[in-house]
C-alpha cells in the first residue's frame, strides 16, 4: 500500500479512503468530454477539521489536492492528476442552519443544490441559482465554479448569493470570510476571490447563502421561430423594451429534436429555434410582461407563441431544457460543450457566426443556451476517436472564442476554465490579468498544491 | 442519428435450433463465447462500441440510483459502472472480482435509464456486463456453481421440474410443517444464508395456472356474442407457483373485456432470470421456446402480467436478431407482446358496475414496468376504473423496493434497507392496500408487511379489477 494511502487511513479510517483501481477509475472524470486522469487515492472527509488535517499533511509533502463534489463539472475542474489526493466532499452534506429572520442558510459544501432549493421553497423563499445539474450538483462545486443557471438574467448567479465562506487554506489554516450583514466593507471582499476559484485557492468547507422571497406567481411562454436570428432578435428586443424576464432560454433545431426524443413534451420539431421565456413576480406585473413578450416575439417573426397552462407544464418545459446538453449525446458519442458568452446586443451576430464556422469546418453543432444572458452553449457533436474531426473541432472552437472576445464577450459564462479552456484564457483576459491571477495564486498557495494546472499553467 | 444500430450484439455462434431439438441446445448453454479465451473479456468488447460510448458521464443518473443514494460512491452509480465496463471494453481493466461484485450490487432497476437524457441503454450494458462476469469465472466457486447449475440451468429451464418442486414446497407449507419447523426453531440448523432467506419464502398456491385456466376460454356470449380480440396469456414460472390466482384474475379481466384467452400448458420461464444473471445463451434458448409456445399468427396480442418478465419479453427481437430461424418471429413477437395494463388501456377498459365498497389503494411502480417498459399511467387507469377506489399516490413510487429479481437473496442487506424505505412510504399514505404489478415486488412487500406486523394487503392491480367484476356479477 502506498504510504500516502496508509497515512490518510490513519486520519480518516479505512472506510473513507479509496485506492483500489475500480474506485480510482471512476473518480478520474467529471461531466466534461474527453478529459480524464487518475489520482493515488480518494478521501472522504466529514468535518472541516479532517479537511484541514489532510491539507496540512499534503502541504508538508507538497502533494496535489483536487477537490470534488458530485463530479458534474463541465470544464474538467475536478479531473485529478497523477499522484494527487482527490478530496471528495460529498459526505459533508449537512444543512447547518436556516435563518428565516435574516433570509440565509448555512450549509456544508456537499449539500446538493436541489436540497437548498427545496429547503428555501419550504420556508416560502427562493434560492435562485439553478444550474442544469442542480438535482445532483453540490453547493461547494457551484461556489467553486460560480455556476449560473436558467434564472441568471433576472436573479444573477451563485456569486450573488454567497454571503460567507469557511475556507481551509493551502497551509491547512481555517478561515471564515463574510457574515450575515447585507452591507460589509471591512477590508477586501475576500470571499469573492474564492467564488469561482475552481479549487485552486482554498477548500470551501461551509457556505452561507442568501435567500430571497419566493415570487408570487410566474408565467411560462414558448415561442417558435422559423429562423435562428429571429429568436436572437426577439431576445435583444425584449431587453430593449426594458423587460427583465427571469428566463430566456434558446434551443436550436437539433437540440429541440434530442430534447423531445427524451422528454416527450410536444416541442415543435419543425421549428428552427424556440425560446422558453418566463416572467415571475407580482401577478399584475407578470401578466403585463407576458403579454408584452408575446407581442415582441410575434413582431420579431415568431410563428407561434404558446403559454403554459399549468405549473406542471411549466416545470416540464424547464426540466426538458435542463436536459438539453445530455440529450444532445443522442446524436453523437462525444459532445464538446462550449460556453461562449457575448453582450446581449451581439447575440444575432454570434449565432450566425457559429452556424457559419460549423459549415466551414464541416462539423455538426447543436446550440442552446441562456440567451437572455448572452450565454450560448454551442455543442460540437463528434467522436473523440476520430482524431481528424477532433482537430477540426479545436480549430472551430478557437474561432468561436476569438469572435466572442472580439464582440466584447468571454470564453466561459458559467462552466469555468478548468482544463478544457485553459489554453484560451490568455487570449481572453490578456497577459496583465493573467499575471495578477498568478500572483494571487502564489500568495495563497505558494507550493501550488491546490488543484494545480487548472485555469492556467504556472508561470514559465 | 448515428446510432441506428445501438442494439447490435456480439455475433455469437448461437445455436438456432427449434424447440424440438432444444435438449441438445441446452447442453451448450453458456458456451457460445469462444473457447480457450475464458478469462479474456468477450461480451463487452464485442458489444457495439456506441452503446458503451453513449454515456457522456453528465451525472444526471446519480440522484435516481438507489445504490448511489445509499453509499454516495461513484462506483455504485450507473455512470461509474458504465465507466468500468468501458475500461474493460477498451482493454484497460481486467474483469476483477471487485468489478464482478459491483455488477451484482447493481439492482438492475433501470431508474437510470428513465433519467438519462442521452438515451444510454443501461439494461443492455448490464446484461452484457453480467454475462462478462460469468464468462470470466472470477466469482466461480463450487457452491455458487452448484446453485447456479441447479437453479438457472436446471430448475428454471424445466417447467415440470419447477412445478414439482413448487408442489413439494406447498405440501411443506400446507401441512403445517413450515410453521412447526419455525416454531421449534429448527431453521437454526440451516446454513446462515439459507436461514436469512427462510422468512422470505413465499407461500405457494395450492393450484397452478394450468389447473385454474382452461387452454382456451371464451368471453360470456351474452356480453360478447363474438370476442373482440384473441390473446395469448403468459403464466410465468415464479408467478405460476406463487400467484397463479393472479393469472386466473388476469384471464377473468381479459374475458370481461371481450378477449378470448389462449393459455398454453406448462409454459417455460421467459429467460429474464438468465439474461439478468449473465446467462445470455440460456436466455436466447428460453426465448425460442416461449415463442414456440404461441401461434402468433392467430393472436392479436400476447399478454404478460409480471413486470419483470414483460420488460424482458419485449427484448426478444433484439435477443434473437442474429438467429436466422427466429429473427422474424421474434420481431413479430415484439409487436404483439403487451403488458396487461398497457393492453387494457389500448382496447379501453369495460368499467365494473358501481356499488362496491370504497377502498383506499396506493400504487408501487415495479421498476421493470415504469423504467423497463415506461408504463406508468396505464396501471393507474386500471385502478381508477374500479368504482369506489381512491388512488392515493405513493411518495417515491418509482423507487426500487429491493426485490430486484433475486437481489433480495444475493444482497440481503441493501435489499432490506430499500424494503424498509418502501414500507415507510406506504405507511405515509395510510392506504390499507398497496397494488403492484410484479410477483417479485409483491413477495418482497408481503414479506416486509408480515415481518413487521403491519396490516396492509399487497395485491396486483388486475386482482383488484377482477374482484370488482366478480362482486358486480355476484350482485346482479
Amino acid at each position: 500500500m502506498d504510504k500516502l494511502v496508509s497515512d490518510l487511513i490513519e486520519i480518516l479510517g479505512q472506510e473513507r479512503v479509496l485506492f483500489e483501481p475500480e474506485h480510482l477509475a471512476v473518480y478520474g472524470f467529471d461531466g466534461t468530454a474527453a478529459v480524464s486522469g487518475e489520482a493515488t487515492c480518494v478521501a472522504f472527509p466529514q468535518t472541516t477539521e479532517e479537511v484541514a488535517r489532510i491539507v496540512t499533511y499534503a502541504a508538508r509533502r507538497k502533494l496535489p489536492v483536487v477537490t470534488r463534489g458530485s463530479g458534474t463539472g463541465l470544464s474538467g475542474g475536478s479531473i485529478p492528476q497523477a499522484g494527487s489526493i482527490v478530496l471528495c466532499l460529498s459526505k459533508m452534506n449537512r444543512v447547518l442552519e436556516l435563518d428565516p429572520r435574516n433570509l440565509t442558510v448555512l450549509v456544508e459544501p456537499g449539500v446538493t443544490t436541489i436540497t437548498v432549493a427545496e429547503l428555501a421553497d419550504s420556508a416560502g423563499l427562493l434560492y435562485p441559482p439553478d444550474p442544469g445539474s442542480m438535482k445532483i450538483s453540490t453547493i461547494g462545486g457551484n461556489v467553486a465554479e460560480n455556476s449560473g443557471g436558467l434564472r441568471g438574467l433576472k436573479y444573477g448567479i451563485t456569486r450573488d448569493y454567497v454571503m460567507g465562506l469557511e475556507v481551509v487554506m493551502a497551509s491547512g489554516e481555517v478561515i471564515w470570510l463574510g457574515n450575515k450583514c447585507v452591507k460589509d466593507v471591512a477590508g477586501y471582499s475576500m470571499k469573492d476571490v474564492f467564488v469561482g476559484s475552481e479549487g485552486t485557492l482554498g477548500i470551501i468547507t461551509k457556505v452561507l447563502l442568501k435567500l430571497v422571497p419566493k415570487p408570487e406567481t410566474k408565467k411560462t411562454l414558448l415561442a417558435t421561430f422559423a429562423r435562428m436570428d429571429a429568436a436572437a432578435e426577439t431576445v435583444s428586443a425584449i431587453i430593449a423594451e426594458k423587460i427583465i424576464p427571469c428566463t430566456l432560454e434558446f434551443l436550436d433545431k437539433i437540440t429541440i429534436r434530442c430534447v423531445e426524443e427524451f422528454a416527450h413534451i410536444g416541442l415543435p420539431l419543425d421549428a428552427e429555434a424556440i425560446l422558453l421565456m418566463e416572467t415571475d413576480g407580482h401577478p399584475a406585473v407578470v401578466a403585463e410582461e407576458a403579454a408584452k413578450m408575446e407581442e415582441v416575439a410575434r413582431r420579431c417573426g415568431a410563428t407561434n407563441v404558446q403559454i403554459a397552462q399549468t405549473a406542471e407544464e411549466a416545470v416540464k418545459l424547464a426540466s426538458a431544457r435542463r436536459s438539453a446538453f445530455s440529450a444532445l449525446a443522442r446524436v453523437a458519442p462525444t459532445t464538446i460543450l462550449e460556453d461562449a458568452t457575448v453582450p446581449r446586443s451581439e447575440l444575432a451576430k454570434m449565432v450566425n457566426f457559429i452556424q457559419e464556422v460549423a459549415a466551414r469546418y464541416d462539423l455538426r453543432v447543436g446550440t442552446f443556451g441562456h440567451m437572455g444572458d448572452g450565454n450560448l452553449h454551442p455543442t460540437f457533436l463528434t467522436d473523440e476517436r476520430n482524431t481528424e474531426e477532433m482537430h477540426r473541432v479545436e480549430k472551430a472552437m478557437k474561432e468561436i472564442f476569438d469572435f466572442a472576445v472580439a464582440l466584447g464577450g468571454t470564453i466561459t459564462g458559467e462552466h469555468g476554465v478548468g482544463l478544457a479552456k485553459k489554453s484560451f484564457l490568455p487570449g481572453a483576459i490578456g497577459n496583465a490579468s493573467l499575471n495578477l491571477i498568478r500572483q494571487l495564486k502564489k500568495t495563497l498557495d505558494p507550493d501550488a498544491i491546490l488543484n494545480p494546472g487548472k485555469i492556467f499553467d504556472p508561470a514559465p | 442519428m448515428s446510432h441506428t444500430c445501438t442494439s447490435c450484439s456480439p455475433k455469437l455462434a448461437s445455436p438456432s435450433a427449434s424447440a424440438a431439438s432444444s435438449e441438445k441446445v441446452i447442453a451448450g448453454i453458456g458456451r457460445a463465447a469462444p473457447q480457450g479465451r475464458a478469462a479474456k473479456p468477450f461480451y463487452l468488447k464485442e458489444l457495439d462500441y456506441s452503446v458503451v460510448q453513449q454515456c457522456m458521464h453528465c451525472g444526471m443518473c446519480l440522484p435516481t440510483c438507489p445504490t448511489y443514494d445509499a453509499t454516495k460512491l461513484e462506483r455504485n452509480s450507473p455512470r461509474g459502472r458504465i465507466a468500468l465496463m468501458r475500461r474493460i471494453a477498451d482493454g484497460n481493466l481486467d474483469v476483477t472480482e471487485a468489478f464482478a461484485n459491483e455488477m451484482y450490487f447493481c439492482l438492475g432497476c433501470l431508474a437510470c435509464e428513465t433519467a438519462c437524457p442521452a438515451g444510454v441503454k443501461y439494461s443492455q450494458l448490464f446484461e452484457y456486463a453480467r454475462a462478462e462476469v460469468e464468462h470470466s469465472n472470477v466469482l466461480a466457486n463450487p457452491k455458487r456453481d452448484v446453485i447456479r447449475q441447479l437453479t438457472l440451468k436446471t430448475l428454471f429451464t424445466n417447467p415440470n421440474l419447477l412445478r414439482f418442486v413448487g408442489r413439494l414446497l406447498w405440501i411443506y407449507q400446507a401441512t403445517g410443517l413450515q410453521s412447526l419447523v419455525r416454531d421449534l426453531g429448527l431453521t437454526r440448523l440451516l446454513p446462515k444464508k439459507l436461514r436469512e432467506m427462510e422468512p422470505l419464502t413465499p407461500t405457494v398456491n395450492d393450484s397452478f395456472s394450468d389447473a385454474l385456466i382452461e387452454p382456451v376460454e371464451t368471453p360470456a356470449s351474452r356480453s360478447f356474442p363474438k370476442p373482440r380480440y384473441r390473446v395469448g396469456l403468459l403464466t410465468g414460472c415464479v408467478q405460476d407457483l406463487i400467484y397463479s390466482d393472479v393469472n386466473r384474475d388476469t384471464a377473468d379481466v381479459l374475458l370481461a373485456n371481450g378477449c378470448e384467452v389462449v393459455t398454453p400448458r406448462a409454459q417455460y420461464c421467459c429467460g429474464s432470470l438468465h439474461a439478468h444473471n449473465g446467462e445470455l445463451e440460456a436466455a436466447r434458448e428460453m426465448a425460442r421456446r416461449t415463442i414456440d409456445s404461441f401461434d402468433l399468427d392467430r393472436l392479436d396480442a400476447v399478454i404478460t402480467n409480471a413486470a419483470g418478465c414483460g420488460s424482458h419479453l419485449k427484448t426478444y427481437g433484439h435477443l434473437l436478431h442474429d438467429d436466422e430461424a427466429y429473427a422474424e418471429r421474434a420481431a413479430q413477437w415484439d409487436r404483439k407482446i403487451k403488458d396487461i395494463h398497457q393492453w387494457l388501456a389500448e382496447i379501453g377498459i369495460v368499467p365494473p358496475k358501481p356499488g362496491i365498497e370504497p377502498l383506499k389503494v396506493t400504487y408501487h411502480e415495479a421498476c421493470h414496468l415504469c423504467h423497463g417498459q415506461k408504463i406508468t399511467q396505464q396501471p393507474r387507469q386500471v385502478l381508477k376504473a374500479i368504482p369506489g377506489l381512491e388512488l392515493v399516490e405513493l411518495p417515491e413510487s418509482t423507487w426500487c423496493c429491493g426485490s430486484a429479481g433475486i437481489y433480495n437473496i444475493t444482497q440481503p442487506e441493501m435489499s432490506q434497507q430499500l424494503l424498509q424505505r418502501k414500507l415507510e412510504q406506504i405507511d405515509k399514505t395510510g392506504a390499507p392496500v398497496v397494488a403492484s404489478a410484479n410477483p417479485g415486488c409483491l413477495v418482497q412487500i408481503v414479506s416486509g408487511i408480515r415481518n413487521s406486523g403491519r396490516e396492509v394487503e399487497a395485491l396486483h392491480p388486475v386482482s383488484l379489477l377482477a374482484r370488482a367484476y366478480r362482486e358486480a356479477a355476484g350482485r346482479s
